[in-house]
């Protein structure tokens, strides 16, 4: 028998937003437990909450730059549940009317394009963070009312690869808007999956099994590839799927029963009724609009067709907002797109990972990379002096004031340099006859000599080009 | 009287409630929901043809603050006003994880 699957992810974006999303309490992480507390936050007898307007603004330009219908008039739910994180008893949430819907990611897997659907997204409060002991559990209500995003996708997703590939999208579109850091690692991305499979051609869905807390991309994957196993295993020998809560265990690349569904969840949602309902003017939507940063497909689209780059390297450049600003700011300050793109994936990688930090928080800056880029270009340097003057905008050093307080300048004056190749031709007559010979090495021996004698300053495509024309007289 | 809810609801919302309710006890809580519930129905006697359904009792719309973060200081009142504290955390009991996840 031969089985389709059928995945759908449930998404938590963390808005970095400065106060929470209904009290004025600041949003920041690693911070003493509850110093970012009010009563409101602690859910105290007689507070009411506010909305915060960055959220609603967050909100619509995250439902814009998922191609989603925005809501017009939307208002909170209360979901009601008890648990020691959640202070009210009740979240507020979104149930009714989803600030956004009915949006769309496209995906690439294997060559092929696909669009996956958005159901909906809508915007709530975070809960507190427990800690366990053996003894007692600990709460910390820093995090509680941090807004997020939670972004429900259709059940359009076929495969394990579709499922890593939408993420990794989601991942890049939110990232490009800056309405959040979408940080798995950080908790500022959570990812809840379900995933059914079906006999093909059966009309209704299989029973689906639920993941929660999955905590990277490659682990989502992996456990859906797994669970998609284990399904087909269940159901080839005869038996049921249950409706169920797994966990993936990391060390054994398998999933395990945490608990069976019994019923569905008995939140007992109503509208919110300490806040007044919202009026999202069409004004206030296109001026969101507006200001919304161009996706990372339309700049990679705009890289391959108007800066001739590839679209391996269009890919490494905008894989955060950052990162793709600062190439474009430097070509817009003269830059060869090609070798932009090659000192970004290359030297900037390399500098960010060993220094474990993000591009924003370095002394580099576009300026000072392209500046660089175009001493290369026009010979003034080599690539190779490169590496040093690349060292000196790390530390945030002009790099035009560096190679010349240096005197880094390459030699690329024929007229200097000719006296130099005909020395060193005259001083190793064995490499002259070997080159006659057709022994290519040869060549770069000499060239060698002659960078020894210029300490690396003479321009090596010029040497070169002297070395033959004077061995071919 | 018709009955407007049966004692395994209330049961059922008892139990959401974390309100234990003897079962001798339903009977007597059943009888008074209903009446409640009877109370509230008095309600669709008024005529809503052509009225919007609204979520709101308030005639206010799209009250929102501005994005501003604004610390009041208050920590070590609420710890101090908490049952249970250790380290500046809140001390319960040992809670079992049992959801996995904080929707």
């Amino acid at each position: 028998m031969n089985f389709e699957t059928t995945i759908g992810l449930e998404v938590h974006v963390e808005l970095k937003t400065k106060s929470k999303i209904f009290s004025p309490s600041p949003v920041e992480f690693g911070d003493k437990p509850n110093a970012n507390t009010n009563v409101i936050d602690w859910g105290y007898p007689g507070v009411l909450p506010t909305t915060n307007k960055g959220v609603v603004h967050d909100g619509i330009m995250a439902g814009l730059a998922l191609h989603a219908e925005i809501e017009r008039h939307p208002h909170f739910d209360r979901k009601n549940y008890f648990y020691p994180d959640n202070p009210k008893a009740y979240q507020i949430t979104q149930s009714e009317t989803p600030i956004a819907h009915d949006g769309w990611v496209e995906v690439e897997v294997n060559g092929q394009k696909k669009k996956i659907g958005i159901a909906e997204m809508h915007i709530e409060e975070d809960a507190g963070k427990n800690t366990h002991e053996s003894e007692h559990s600990f709460v910390d209500l820093n995090r509680q009312g941090t807004p997020l995003i939670e972004i429900v996708s259709k059940p359009d997703i076929a495969s394990p690869d579709e499922a890593y590939a939408y993420l990794e999208q989601l991942r890049q579109i939110v990232q490009f808007t800056g309405v959040s850091d979408v940080k798995m690692e950080e908790g500022s991305m959570r990812v809840d999956t379900n995933i059914s499979i079906r006999p093909i051609g059966q009309k209704e869905f299989g029973t689906k099994v639920e993941m929660k807390n999955i905590n990277s991309f490659n682990y989502v994957r992996k456990s859906l590839e797994y669970e998609e196993q284990r399904q087909q295993r269940v159901l080839m020998s005869g038996g049921t799927i249950q409706q169920e809560t797994r966990r993936f265990d990391e060390t054994t690349g398998q999933t395990e029963l945490m608990r069976v569904k019994e019923g569905s969840d008995d939140y007992r949602y109503f509208p919110e009724p300490d806040l007044p309902v919202l009026d999202i003017s069409q004004d206030w939507i296109d001026q969101i609009a507006k200001e919304l940063p161009e996706a990372p497909n339309k700049r990679r689209q705009r890289y391959v067709n108007e800066l001739g780059i590839t679209d391996y390297d269009a890919m490494v450049v905008t894989q955060t907002k950052e990162m793709s600003d600062f190439f474009d700011q430097m070509i817009r300050e003269g830059a060869d797109a090609k070798l932009a793109a090659n000192y970004l994936q290359g030297s900037v990688n390399e500098y960010l990972n060993d220094n474990q930090v993000e591009l924003q928080d370095t002394k580099l800056t576009p300026q000072h990379l392209a500046t660089m880029i175009k001493l290369i270009t026009d010979g003034t340097i080599s690539s190779k002096m490169a590496k040093k003057v690349f060292k000196a905008i790390t530390k945030g050093e002009e790099p035009k004031k560096f190679v010349e307080e240096k005197g880094m300048v390459q030699l690329s004056d024929p007229a200097k340099l000719q006296p130099i190749v005909n020395s060193v031709i005259a001083d190793n007559p064995q490499s002259v006859e070997d080159f006659h010979n057709g022994k290519d090495r040869a060549i770069g021996f000499l060239v060698g000599q002659i960078m020894k004698q210029t300490h690396g300053k003479a321009n090596p495509q010029i040497v070169n080009k002297l070395l033959k024309d004077s061995m071919n007289k | 009287m018709t009955e407007k809810i049966s004692e395994d609801q209330v049961k059922h919302v008892a139990e959401l409630a974390k309100l234990k309710i003897d079962d001798d006890q339903l009977p007597y809580f059943t009888t008074q929901l209903d009446k409640i519930i009877g109370l509230f129905e008095t309600l669709s006697e008024v005529d809503t043809d052509g009225v919007e359904p609204t979520s709101s009792v308030t005639d206010q719309v799209n009250v929102m603050r501005e994005d501003i973060a604004d610390n009041w200081h208050q920590r070590q009142a609420l710890l101090d006003n908490a049952p249970d504290t250790q380290d500046g955390y809140i001390r319960v009991p040992t809670i079992i994880d049992e959801s996995g996840s904080n929707e």
